[in-house]
């Protein structure tokens, strides 16, 4: 047992430096209830589902989000759209297909497998039309801030009036917890910006934490089955590793008595 | 040893091995003596087979899906962790299998320095083992650079440009590393390439590490040599697979920890942003288990010269059995040397967290000093230890006690019995 | 002195005797060791499942269901070959021949029998998968003693309804799932 602790508290001082580095200019961001943290954490459905409408109505005209389908929203541990929802969602998009016989690209109505339909045709595009800034593609976007979903909660709240002693550019903006304060986007959500269709009221603060659910499970679409996995094999773990130190017992057992 | 002896039971059996020994070596395998006395500590080396294998068989499941290509790297493995089947778990596992096999590597290193376990006759099994950390760190890093993200990229352009600190060929060198002006295409196709190599490499080096055991036998915690097969001895199968398998299993929890409750939080959020030549981000660190060289590094404000004191900090280890001129092996009975051992433990980890660190003001200097230690202690402390250290007596045997009364009798007692 | 050396050799030969019993134990079986090896041999056998899942088609390539196809410019007696799966698909606007002579086989000729009504629900349309049912090759059109399809890799014959009339095949061509989504477009899977 006393191994045991040594292994571990080697384990937590190499692992404090590490986490470490990314507190170094880090502000106190706003706390919120995550339903997916924890052993068990599942996402919140309807969460999920007000998220999709807070990014397809609201972010989905800057930001890309290349790496999901149209499926991916009807599939388990995600918003869990009934398949015809998300039909109905796929098809109210226009998708460039082709080419057909004749040589020509074409659209066509979305369907399943589509990928997410991108505002810009590319890089450069994005840029030109926001003024040289890439909105980030928000696929994995939680997971590619250090700060994960507190950060993007909290950036999203988070604009202010600029102190005056920073002076700001035009088309940048004044935001607390971005890196270095300064940001390239308008504050992208106000009050009744989207009317949910379960009556939730469309507070910012409500549909931060909507938007960044929807964020994190985009990035993490396998993150329930990875709790329920996880539980699983840990108390597996824990079972044979029981089993295991009594056999052992047993037979060194066997050493001690001939000495 | 009792190998010569043995012949098969059965006819098929003998048949068999007369033409190729296998179950001779199987035999030799579960019968092996080895030390009673061997501690926890041990276990390590069964672990970190299992962490090759792990990763081999993860690795090798990742490659039918990963695609090495600098337009395409990025996404496949997001379409790894979205759409294939149980990817995300082998991804996983990959990737935080890295970390733990330089867990349990680190262990097992300093669990051979305290032990003694790299002086005669195990010299060999030493520099061998020494060859196989420095391939784990080639292939750490390759691996590193292969889902193209942003730390991938700039990590590989950081670490490849330490080659032209090399006067007059350096960056002929970093070119040809390359294949071409900067880190782009041919140079993950030629990483992803050897990355699959090392693991192989890795694995023939720890059959010769195996063999290399075999002929002087394990070391123990008392350091002093055993008769084979004797009291002091249990067969491998089934004492000290037993035990392996415990330590494994306890092991594994820490490990499924990570992989099911925390898989990103060993990485940096910014290889989560695909790789982009135009933009570097705000750190640069490497993966934790570099982080001791890293500070060695940058405490030298000379670019050839930081790079040969971060070379030689790893090369350094490779002569240690020559450098520590103490006959006794075990830190058990060398009071002094143990306390120098514990100092070395806190330097690295010193340097370690100063890696992690920007290289600035208070951070900077701690981690010279702790640079400069380092290699005091190898190069000087050592050596001199050997000659002036007043060491215990040791005991004749593991089961025996020392000779004549000696004050470390009851503790010699007192250890054996905790062991059983 | 002698009895020294014998002190030694008794000795040795004593530790090594233990040695030997040490192994000699090991043979028992009891509960406990049944019950461990079996509860780790279901945990190695889960932890296997997942790299051999793995090489299954995985959610994308699931997702890639159907295809849609224009035939409007198809004339009667001409076959458009179009990739499904990854598979070629033979869509042919039969003649009026052939379909007659599709129609009029006999069961007892056929080696795989199936009628031509149930593989053409529209007879001027033949719908099926080009690929051999032997080993897998794409038939050639309009060659083969049936004046259907031969396959060139080892000479089997099928008739103007894709059914296998002579050579190694056992099957008829494959008729995928498909549907007229109007009069110009076939949709298939």
């Amino acid at each position: 047992m006393k191994n045991l602790y040594k292994l571990f508290s080697i384990l937590i001082i190499i692992i404090v430096p590490n986490s470490y580095s990314f507190a170094a200019e880090k502000v106190e961001y706003l706390k919120t209830d995550w339903s997916f943290k924890g052993l068990f954490g599942k996402f919140d459905r309807a969460s999920l589902q007000r998220g999709y409408q807070v990014y397809t109505e609201v972010c989905a005209s800057c930001h890309s989000m290349k790496y999901l389908s149209y499926r991916n929203l009807a599939e388990k541990g995600g918003p869990e759209f009934s398949e015809a929802q998300v039909k109905a969602i796929a098809a109210s998009f226009e998708v460039t297909d082709g080419p057909n016989s004749d040589g020509e690209m074409f659209t066509r109505p979305g369907k399943l497998s589509d990928k997410f339909v991108m505002p810009y045709e590319n890089v450069k595009a994005a840029q030109a039309a926001n003024g040289g800034a890439y909105p980030p593609d928000m696929s994995v976007l939680v997971k590619a801030r250090g700060g994960g979903v507190d950060y993007i909660y909290s950036l999203l709240q988070g604009y202010e009036e600029a102190p005056s002693n920073v002076s700001l550019d035009d088309g940048v903006y004044y935001n607390k917890y971005m890196y270095g304060n300064k940001i390239r986007m308008s504050a992208p959500l106000s009050e009744g910006l989207v009317e949910y269709g379960d009556g939730t009221s469309a507070t910012v603060e409500q549909m931060s934490k909507d938007v960044t659910t929807f964020l994190m499970w985009s990035a993490e679409p396998h993150l329930e089955a990875r709790h329920q996995m996880g539980f699983k094999a840990i108390v597996y773990l824990i079972i044979l590793t029981t089993l295991v130190y009594f056999s052992m017992k047993k037979i060194w057992s066997r050493v001690k008595s001939e000495i | 040893m009792s190998d010569h002896d043995y012949r098969p039971k059965s006819k098929v059996g003998q048949w068999f091995n007369d033409r190729l020994p296998l179950l001779t070596l199987a035999n030799h395998l579960t019968d092996y003596p080895t030390p009673k006395n061997l501690n926890y500590w041990w276990t390590f080396g069964g672990i970190l087979t299992f962490c090759l294998i792990t990763q081999i068989i993860t690795g090798l499941t990742l490659a039918m899906h990963y695609i090495a290509h600098a337009d395409m790297a990025f996404e496949s493995v997001e379409h790894i962790m979205r759409d294939v089947n149980y990817g995300w778990l082998i991804r996983y596992i990959h990737a935080n299998g890295a970390s733990m096999f330089f867990l349990a590597v680190y262990i097992h290193i300093f669990r051979s320095l305290f032990y003694g376990s790299y002086k005669a006759p195990r010299e060999i099994i030493w520099i061998i083992g020494i060859i196989i950390y420095l391939l784990m760190m080639a292939a750490a890093f390759m691996g590193y650079v292969l889902p193209w993200g942003q730390m991938s990229f700039w990590g590989a352009t950081v670490i490849t440009n330490l080659f032209s600190a090399i006067p007059l060929v350096g960056e002929g060198i970093v070119t040809w590393l390359w294949g071409g002006y900067s880190v782009d295409n041919p140079t993950l196709t030629r990483f992803f390439t050897l990355h699959y190599l090392i693991p192989f490499l890795i694995l023939g080096l720890v059959v010769l590490h195996i063999w290399a055991l075999h002929v002087p036998g394990n070391n123990n915690p008392i350091g002093i040599d055993i008769k084979k097969p004797s009291k002091d001895t249990v067969p491998f199968h089934p004492y000290i697979v037993i035990k392996d398998g415990f330590a494994l299993l306890m092991f594994m929890i820490v490990f499924a920890f990570f992989v099911f409750y925390a898989p990103n939080i060993l990485g940096h959020a910014d290889n989560y942003i695909e790789a982009n030549p135009m933009v570097t981000p705000a750190h640069i660190v490497p993966e934790w288990y570099l982080l001791p060289f890293y500070a060695i590094l940058r405490s030298v404000p000379d670019k050839l010269l930081g790079v040969v004191a971060m070379l030689s900090a790893i090369l350094i280890l490779a002569v240690l059995p020559w450098l520590d001129t103490s006959k006794i092996r075990s830190a058990v009975f060398r009071p002094l040397y143990k306390q120098f051992y514990w100092i070395l433990v806190a330097d690295v980890l010193i340097l370690g967290y100063m890696g992690a660190m920007p290289a600035e003001g208070l951070y900077l200097l701690i981690a010279r000093v702790a640079t400069a230690y380092y290699f005091l202690h190898f190069l000087v402390i050592l050596p001199v230890l050997g000659f002036k250290e007043k060491t215990l007596p040791i005991p004749l045997s593991i089961t025996e006690p020392v000779l004549g009364g000696s004050p470390n009798l009851a503790a010699a007692r007192i250890k054996e019995s905790k062991i059983e | 002195m002698n009895s020294y050396i014998n002190y030694f050799k008794s000795k040795r030969d004593n530790n090594k005797s233990y040695f030997k019993c040490l192994k000699k134990k090991t043979k028992r079986r009891d509960f406990l060791f049944t019950a461990t090896t079996a509860v780790g041999a279901v945990g190695a056998a889960a932890a296997v499942w997942p790299m051999v899942d793995q090489m299954n088609p995985d959610a994308s390539v699931k997702a890639l269901a159907s295809t849609e196809v224009d035939v409007s410019s198809l004339k009667p007696g001409n076959t458009i070959t179009v990739l499904w799966r990854g598979k070629p698909v033979f869509i042919r606007r039969r003649t009026k021949e052939e379909i007659d002579e599709a129609r009029s086989v006999k069961m007892e000729d056929l080696i795989h029998p199936e009628k031509d009504e149930d593989r053409a629900k529209n007879p001027e349309w033949l719908v099926m998968l080009g690929v051999c049912t032997h080993l897998g090759c794409v038939p050639l059109n309009d060659k083969g003693d049936y004046k259907g399809w031969f396959c060139p890799c080892h000479g089997s014959h099928y008739d103007t309804s894709g059914r296998i009339r002579k050579g190694p095949a056992p099957l008829n061509m494959e008729v995928p799932k498909y549907e007229f989504v109007n009069a110009n477009t076939i949709k298939i899977g």
